[in-house]
């Protein structure tokens, strides 16, 4: 399996488990790398049943939405499916307040979010 | 109306790098957590100085390294003002289309504005548009 910098990538049954290692998304350098990480998780390794789980996270920049919505596309494209769960209240406003909460299925919890693929 | 007691001001110019932005979003954190401001408060002006200062390093100066961005900031006990400038040409926000439109929402930009707009009390550009000033109450400890 490829090493990454920015992501702990775990098997769960056929859902690939992504989390952050990052606590906040913010350095350009940083989103680069992880929107590059995110597209080689569908483009190069064809995991098509992700699950983005945002426990770590406590800032994300709308540079970091960006690469979300890019990652989104790809599944899509690919005829997968793209969740996120655990995300914290702040994060959760910011999805809200730019209606992305309508653009990715979000659930509360992994065990919520495994379940419902 | 009289000036609030500013307790803390800061004034800095800064190099047109997104590597300049991390001293400097510190430097003002660090003068709200040390003054015990809310968690909620201290997302939002992060998240409304980071938006600010990447807008004028990429947006305003293009990058540029012979441009700079001029961050001040005041702070009273109850309320934060940060004026953010850069050395661009300006743009007109009134003419930044609502990234929640349908047709949109889906972009992967476009959304620095809105979420300045949301998370501060009050945002202003200047005629030029190329500073914008964000200003924040400080949250009741009861809210």
């Amino acid at each position: 399996m490829a090493e990454y910098r920015r992501l702990e990538v775990n098997e769960v049954g056929d859902v690939t488990v992504v989390r952050f290692r990052d606590q906040k998304i913010l350095d350009d350098l940083n989103i680069q790398e992880l929107g590059r990480e995110l597209a080689r998780l569908v483009e190069v390794e064809n995991r098509a049943r992700l699950l983005l789980n945002f426990a770590s996270v406590e800032f994300l920049s709308s540079a970091a939405l960006g690469k979300l919505i890019t990652l989104d596309k790809k599944v899509k494209a690919a005829g997968g499916t793209l969740r996120l769960c655990c995300i914290q209240p702040e994060i959760f406003e910011v999805f809200v307040i730019t209606k992305l909460n309508r653009v990715f299925d979000i659930k509360e919890n992994e065990a919520d979010a495994l379940a419902a693929f | 109306m009289s000036e609030p007691p500013w307790i803390w001001q800061y004034d800095h110019v800064v190099p047109s790098e997104i590597g300049a932005i991390g001293p400097v979003r510190r430097e003002i954190l660090q003068q709200l957590l040390d003054r015990n401001w809310s968690k909620r408060d201290l997302f939002s002006v992060h998240l409304a100085l980071d938006e600010a200062m990447v807008n004028a390093v990429t947006h305003g100066n293009r990058l540029d390294p012979n441009k700079h961005i001029h961050v001040t900031c005041r702070m009273s006990p109850d309320w934060l003002e940060i004026e953010v400038a850069d050395e661009g040409k300006g743009f007109d926000p009134a003419a930044v289309p609502d990234p929640t439109d349908e047709c949109r929402v889906s972009h992967p930009g476009g959304r620095g504005v809105m979420l300045m707009r949301n998370f501060m009390d009050r945002v202003q550009f200047n005629e030029r548009g190329n500073c914008v000033r964000l200003e924040k109450r400080r949250t009741p400890c009861d809210e």
